[in-house]
């Protein structure tokens, strides 16, 4: 195995993770992702400096377009909080898995605070990558510039999603509010490297446009808990089974 | 005041049924992060229901879209995903390549379909 990767400083660190975050292949999936959900902000009336503190606050792409999607709908506050927090369970398991990754020897908990800020779903999968090969004392803020240059991307693209949106014909318009569920769909297939993450991906497909269809109430709660539990189900019979 | 109440209520939604339910997420995962690991059944389990609803979130948008996307014809939207889906297979699970896949599928049949 060769040496570990080391910086001169925390600030070099900072520098090389952003760095590795804009030439990152994530750099297209966030900039799609963010022009598709900048279309949509713009689309239900919100403004731009909404999406773009939300993206700094919230930091989840699914959550904001939970938010987007019901905050000017009228939604219930208890269903789209319930919708929110239901999908945001995945950020537990990604902190539990990357904090021992992080923490060292002398590591204080005030440190470990802006990375757990700045989980999601392309800093873990590069960091859980990259930092292994790094020196321990230089991860924190190798991780930081990682996520900081994601989250500067996002931004910047939800910007230009939105006026984008704002000004093209309506046609056009349509293809960027596509871009949204496409890279989602993508990307969690991607992730979905478990029969049961696959499951749960299938069921949720079908089951949440058959409760809409139906009229159902907290249609996006009752679409996880019952295609969830019924892949969990399944995996635990196969288990069983083998 | 009630013009600026108006103005603020979403970014006070933000903030409420927002940011704290999703951080919630994040802070217990850094407290509990000594007890837990990947594979526990529980973690499972909550993965699941998250990929589900994550995927009720794409069928949704997919089939019952809002504003300009709903005036491009529900077949072609889907045989679009469809088109995306399969190239992002074929390509070694490339998310871009399957994204552009679906969005040059959308556009073009739009372009054809759509007076």
């Amino acid at each position: 195995m060769s040496a570990p990767i080391a910086f001169s400083s925390s600030s070099a660190a900072f520098f090389a993770g952003a760095k590795t975050a804009l030439t990152s292949v994530f750099m297209l999936v966030l900039a799609g992702t963010y022009i598709g959900i900048g279309a949509l902000t713009h689309d239900f009336g919100l403004s731009s400096w909404w999406l773009a503190i939300s993206t700094v606050l919230v930091w989840a792409a699914p959550a904001q377009v939970i938010l987007i999607t019901t905050v000017t709908a009228g939604a219930a506050l208890f269903e789209i909080a319930l919708a929110v927090t239901l999908s945001g369970v995945r950020l537990f398991p990604m902190v539990v898995a990357l904090m021992p990754v992080l923490r060292g020897p002398t590591t204080r908990l005030r440190d470990l605070l802006l990375p757990t800020h700045f989980t999601a779903v392309s800093m873990w999968v590069e960091s859980l990558r990259l930092l292994p090969a790094i020196e321990n004392q230089w991860r924190i803020p190798f991780c930081n510039g990682l996520s900081a240059g994601y989250m500067a991307t996002a931004t910047a693209f939800g910007f230009v999603g939105f006026y984008l949106a704002a000004g093209l014909p309506p046609l056009l318009a349509g293809g960027l509010l596509f871009l949204t569920p496409m890279s989602f769909l993508m990307s969690t297939a991607r992730n979905a490297r478990m029969m049961v993450d696959k499951l749960g991906l299938v069921f949720g497909l079908v089951i949440g446009p058959l409760l809409t269809h139906l009229d159902v109430s907290l249609d996006l709660m009752w679409t996880g808990l019952i295609g969830g539990t019924l892949a969990y189900l399944v995996h635990r019979v196969r288990e069983a089974a083998t | 005041m009630s013009a600026v109440l108006t103005e603020l209520w979403p970014y006070f939604l933000m903030v409420i049924v927002g940011y704290l339910p999703n951080e919630a997420w994040r802070a217990f995962g850094l407290i509990l992060a000594r007890g837990l690991n990947e594979d526990s059944e529980i973690v499972v389990w909550s993965r699941a229901v998250a990929t589900a609803i994550l995927a009720g979130v794409i069928a949704k948008l997919v089939l019952f879209p809002t504003g300009a996307l709903a005036a491009i014809p529900l077949l072609l939207r889907v045989v679009a995903s469809v088109i995306g889906f399969v190239v992002f297979l074929a390509v070694r699970r490339s998310v871009s390549a399957g994204v552009l896949a679906a969005e040059a599928a959308l556009l073009i049949g739009a372009f054809l379909l759509v007076p």
